[in-house]
């Protein structure tokens, strides 16, 4: 029963990344170059020691990502503000953290505990206009990351909160000191990042909490009804405020990893585009923390070898359409098995009733 | 303005009926262009109203309009379309790319053909196969500027371009309209207090108008007559509220929203196309920057309505326009709206409504505070006051809006 529901699980993903694989296949050909020699390429450069240590580094952010949109999926949110929220907590994580001066641990802890309140203090104006105003998550969200993406431009100016290092034309944050700092391990030449291991505790929490709680079972059931677990006693409005809020905390921490142990401070040059990778992240791990940790590899994968197509006259960006052909076929699959699961339950059912009225009338 | 006291339960159809009629509406706008023209002589920022100004507005306008109506021909139908910034990273790169090979014409009429294509595929993903419109819309997004940068990098760099930068198109010829122009930009020279603002917006909008920009324009009364005068428009409409009863009704709930979500692509990818060949003369990559996104703000700013979608890109083209000509024209533009402010707290106040009236006070106090203290409006704030506009309405008037009922959810034949 249980390798059979794994097996369910596991194969609308792997059709979806077989289909989109097929999809580029074709364009590859089209473009007259061999699609099984570049896979080939993509996969022993990805698979490079070297490039692994960077791939894993990639993958813990946007496995935040992921897990920030699963909460919220959990709940039938649409997160697509994790954009914003990350840029708000890795941005205070960076202000606050070179602004104190505490011991080691503190100071780290200090600093991710700022990102997770400055990422949910920033969804909670989603939540609020979500519960009290009834306004989309979805217009508001985007409309957030536009305005958090402003905010933080006009924060970082010289004047202000930010500093122009000499010799440098980018502004960016005044640099975290040695004691907020996190170490890294050496391997292959690159440095892992242990934010690794914070991210890892972050997806047990996520699931003790999902499937081990009352919180947990009281945001499923909301997720599933919202009236019944309503009538039920479940305060639901406040449930979904208060998941909005716990998704936006964990997608403060996307950009920690690489604050804390690689750049020791925020600007621009931080990269965009979190939320819709964390959606599709959560889409196809399925909303389960080993799944998405799966996603987010495969995500990372894509982007650190798809330079090495440039050599060979491909332009890399194949690998975005790529990813967004996967997103589409994953949802496309699982709901053409949603609807065949229906339909089977609804021949099921009509079989019963149809024995039930054949009984009678033979009575 | 009657003050009489009315029974409370008629304000709502009282405000519906001031707004609505013409003479009203014309007298306000006269209005607010009386302070803007007050704002304008006393702090000296002469460029809110100069050609200048006007003709940028309508430029920037327009791209945001096609995207507002592009967004407004889904939501009528029922569905939501976040692909819009796709679409119209489709627009730029099919109008320049076919435009450099065939002239703009072609290049026009390619974007339209693809945008249509796009948005048919946006309809086949939410309709037939009914999954989430907001992934489908972002997925779109991401797959349209992943394929032109894609294809940017194959086919511009050995034809003169660049990977990032598509090789220039040839521009597309503009017009000005004889008579008028000349007879405004007289009276625009005169230098009088209002008349002469006035007549410098209207010059600024009648020289040097490309045709394809009132080809667009044009699309503003054709929607609004689509939608309210034909029997398409009206099942559409209905496919929008209730789908259901529609269906019931013999209307083809799948096929009309094909048709709206397919129309809603070509226009975003019009906008697209305006960008980069009336705008500029070249594809650029991330030229659209976030236009789809404003466009769907325009159609919440507008009420689901293409007069409002229109009044909305004008604003937002405005504050744009002025964001790159001057900035400190930005700053006599709040002074105006502390005046206006003013005005409401006062006219709120003789009709003893006092929460309004409170609400208008501070906002005039807080732009007399602003005007006081600040020096320059940072440039990030007046990017992204669509945006922020759009989440204050959504915020405090979404009682006020009538969206469609359905748009966002799923609707399949034959289900609840």
């Amino acid at each position: 029963m249980i390798k059979n529901r794994f097996f369910w699980g596991a194969v609308a993903p792997v059709a979806a990344i077989l289909n989109s694989l097929l999809f580029v296949y074709i364009i590859l050909t089209i473009r007259g170059v061999d699609p099984i020699e570049m896979f080939k390429l993509m996969l022993s450069y990805g698979f490079d020691p070297r490039n692994l240590v960077s791939e894993l580094n990639q993958t813990v952010a946007y496995y935040m990502a992921g897990v920030a949109a699963a909460i919220g999926f959990k709940m039938l949110l649409f997160n697509i503000g994790i954009d914003g929220q990350y840029r708000m907590g890795a941005f205070f994580g960076a202000v606050v953290g070179a602004a104190v001066n505490l011991p080691p641990i503190l100071h780290v802890a200090v600093i991710i505990i700022t990102a997770m309140i400055a990422g949910g203090l920033w969804a909670a104006i989603a939540g609020y206009l979500k519960v009290r105003r009834g306004v989309s998550e979805v217009i508001s969200n985007i409309m957030l990351n536009f305005i958090a993406a402003a905010i933080i431009a006009f924060l970082l100016s010289p004047s202000l909160l930010g500093s122009l290092p000499k010799g440098s034309q980018n502004v960016q944050t005044k640099p975290i000191p040695k004691s907020g700092q996190m170490p890294t391990i050496k391997a292959f030449d690159g440095e892992i990042y242990t934010f690794l291991f914070v991210a890892i505790a972050v997806g047990i929490a996520y699931w003790v909490m999902l499937n081990k709680t009352v919180f947990g079972f009281n945001l499923r059931a909301t997720g599933l009804s919202f009236r019944a677990a309503r009538s039920s006693g479940v305060n639901a409005p406040g449930m979904i405020f208060v998941t909005t809020v716990l998704s936006g905390a964990i997608a403060g921490l996307v950009g920690i990893g690489t604050l804390l142990s690689d750049t020791y401070s925020y600007s621009m040059a931080f990269p965009s585009g979190f939320a819709f990778t964390g959606l599709a992240l959560a889409l196809l791990g399925r909303n389960h923390p080993v799944g998405i940790f799966f996603a987010a590899f495969l995500w990372s994968f894509l982007e650190r070898s798809a330079p090495v197509l440039e050599f060979e006259g491909v332009p890399p960006e194949i690998v975005i359409v790529m990813q967004g052909t996967i997103v589409l076929s994953i949802v496309v699959a699982y709901e053409v098995v949603a609807r065949i699961n229906l339909r089977q339950q609804q021949r099921a059912v009509g079989n019963v009733n149809a024995d039930a009225s054949s009984l009678k009338e033979s009575k | 303005m009657s003050t009489k006291t009315k029974p409370e339960v008629k304000r709502s159809t009282k405000t519906k009926s001031f707004f609505r009629s013409p003479a009203r509406i014309t007298l306000l706008i006269a209005g607010l262009f009386f302070i803007i023209s007050l704002v304008e002589s006393i702090t000296g920022a002469k460029d809110i109203s100069s050609p200048g100004t006007s003709g940028a507005t309508l430029r920037f306008a327009i791209p945001l309009l096609m995207a507002g109506l592009g967004g407004l021909w889904a939501e009528r139908a029922g569905v939501i379309n976040i692909g819009l910034e796709g679409m119209m990273i489709v627009g730029t790169w099919t109008a320049a790319w076919f435009g450099y090979l065939h002239g703009p014409y072609i290049g026009i009429l390619a974007a339209a053909v693809f945008g249509l294509l796009s948005g048919l595929f946006h309809a086949i993903l939410t309709v037939k196969i009914g999954i989430d419109q907001a992934v489908s819309g972002l997925a779109i997004n991401l797959i349209a500027a992943g394929a032109t940068r894609y294809l940017s990098g194959i086919y511009f760099p050995p034809v003169g371009g660049d990977r990032t930068v598509s090789p220039p198109v040839e521009t597309l010829p503009t017009f000005t309209v004889p008579i008028i122009a000349p007879f405004f930009k007289s009276i625009d020279d005169l230098d009088i207090f209002f008349i002469s603002n006035l007549s410098g917006i209207i010059y600024g909008v009648t020289r040097d108008i490309s045709v394809v920009t009132v080809a667009l324009l044009l699309l503003v009364p054709i929607t609004s007559w689509i939608l309210w005068r034909s029997k398409f428009g009206l099942r559409m409409r209905f496919s929008g509220e209730n789908p259901m009863a529609a269906e019931s009704l013999g209307i083809n709930v799948y096929r009309t929203r094909y048709i709206a979500i397919s129309i809603s692509g070509m226009l975003a990818s019009l906008g697209g196309a305006y960008l980069a060949l009336v705008a500029s003369s070249v594809y650029r990559e991330g030229q659209t920057a976030g236009r789809g996104f404003i466009g769907l703000a325009t159609v919440i700013f507008g009420n689901w309505r293409p007069g409002g979608v229109f009044a909305g890109s004008i604003l937002f083209g405005f504050t744009d326009a002025l964001r790159v000509r001057q900035s400190e024209s930005v700053m006599a533009l709040i002074m105006a709206a502390g005046m206006v402010a003013l005005l409401l707290a006062i006219y709120y106040s003789t009709s003893r409504r006092w929460k309004p009236a409170g609400v208008s006070a501070a906002i005039a106090l807080f732009a007399l505070w602003v005007n006081q203290r600040v020096d320059t409006i940072p440039q990030e704030f007046v990017t992204v006051f669509p945006n922020f506009a759009t989440l204050i309405v959504l915020t405090f008037l979404a009682q006020r809006l009538t969206p469609p009922a359905m748009a966002g959810m799923l609707y399949r034949r034959g289900s609840e």
